[in-house]
């Protein structure tokens, strides 16, 4: 019984987040609230069988959301990649109790990007849709190895051994699995 | 100079997973820190969780209402602290040589730093993680000697910051990222103009917790 969620355009998320980080508007937090929650849940619980912990997890994520969406920058990502990161963070704070080290765009030793084009958000739009048929067409088994990657906190070893494949396949199929994602989308270029 | 040894797509996706161990993700952030490509590609990485993710399987209503979250929201009425974390060490109007961030983990830049002798010239600091399951350390490789033996079993990642270095006939540079396992033999040489100096991330070396394995560990060889 797979409930589905609400529907959302990357144009609209994009719209309303940047609303509740401009305007701190509450009904377009809700509508993100609506279909971005049940989302965070379902990751959150795919480590946590806890239901009331997965919840609590999900709560933490979209005040989070609230609380930085003037952070967010269209140019860099969009609205569903930007809200898994915080869910991301946040679970790896959680469960592996660990400094979290990754690098400071504001650091004087960051090396920055050559300078974006005036039209960056744009072309990302296009990326992202171009992006998502290209996933669309990725063959299952390798789409498999990217969500236990993403999803459930597997190490490449522990993938191999649940899909009793050897190391070396697990690595070649993901290898595989970018270098088409990057084809397609040098394609169109 | 551009990055021309850069970070795997596997690395990478466990960096986007959140799976790495500290360790090895210190190296990697290190070296996506100094590499805009690698970052780059760690985006088309994360966008393909987002589109995963935004794909992602619910089986379970929330339970919370958005008047709950509401309350919780105005309970909490904490407004972004904009906390910028002053780095340490900074040169004055210079680039530090150690970028976030592997410059907190050693408490300052290059010149703070108090190396320890490894014999042969070389010099090293190890690093404090709370990863016990690896061993990472700033080497300091004299100008045109190789890197003295460092035993590592497993894996190795080798981020080079200063200087550079020959492994066989490829040449590592400032923002390179080498990645090494036990099965390759590997015997880098730093450059003769510069010192080298570089972060390595090894698997830990293994220990012997039982007595008893200890004991026999020398006649075993192991």
């Amino acid at each position: 019984m797979n409930e589905t969620a609400s529907e959302l355009s990357k144009d609209e998320a994009r719209i309303l987040l940047e609303r509740v980080g401009r305007d701190r508007d509450m009904d377009a937090f809700e509508v993100l609230f609506r279909h971005y929650g049940p989302r965070v849940k379902a990751y959150m619980a795919r480590l946590e069988r806890d239901g009331s912990v997965a919840e609590e997890l999900m709560q933490e994520a979209m005040l989070a959301v609230w609380n930085k969406a003037h952070q967010f920058d269209p140019k860099r990502g969009n609205v569903s990649t930007w809200i898994f990161t915080i869910a991301r963070n946040l679970r790896v704070d959680a469960y592996r109790k660990m400094r979290r080290p990754d690098f400071d765009p504001d650091d004087p030793g960051f090396v920055p990007d050559a300078a974006e084009p005036a039209d960056a958000a744009l072309a990302h739009a296009q990326e992202a849709e171009r992006l998502r048929a290209a996933l669309a067409k990725l063959p299952s088994e390798q789409l498999e190895l990217l969500r236990l990657s993403f999803f459930d906190d597997c190490s490449h070893s522990s993938i191999a051994d649940r899909l009793r494949l050897p190391l070396g396949t697990v690595k070649s199929r993901i290898r595989l699995a970018f270098a088409r994602l990057r084809a397609v989308l040098e394609d169109d270029r | 100079m551009s990055v021309r040894h850069h970070v795997s797509d596997e690395l990478l996706l466990a960096y986007a997973a959140g799976s790495l161990e500290e360790g090895w993700r210190l190296a990697v952030a290190t070296h996506l820190a100094l590499c805009p490509e690698s970052r780059s590609r760690l985006a088309l990485i994360e966008n393909a969780a987002g589109q995963l993710f935004e794909d992602i399987v619910v089986e379970q209503p929330m339970t919370t209402s958005f008047d709950q979250l509401r309350q919780r929201l105005e309970g909490h009425r904490t407004p972004e602290s904009g906390a910028v974390r002053h780095p340490t060490g900074r040169r004055a109007g210079g680039v530090p040589m150690l970028p976030e961030p592997l410059r907190s983990y050693v408490g300052g830049d290059v010149e703070t730093l108090k190396w320890k002798a490894l014999g042969r010239g070389a010099f090293h600091i190890l690093i404090k993680t709370g990863d016990a399951t690896t061993t990472a350390r700033l080497l300091r490789i004299p100008a045109g000697r190789p890197v003295p033996e460092h035993g590592h079993g497993g894996r190795e990642l080798t981020v080079v910051l200063a200087g550079s270095y020959h492994d066989g006939d490829r040449l590592f540079a400032r923002g390179d990222l080498e990645e090494a396992d036990a099965s390759i033999e590997h015997q880098p040489v730093a450059t003769p103009l510069e010192d080298c100096i570089c972060l390595a991330v090894t698997d830990a070396p293994l220990k012997f917790k039982s007595w008893l394995v200890r004991l026999v560990q020398p006649v075993l060889g192991i």
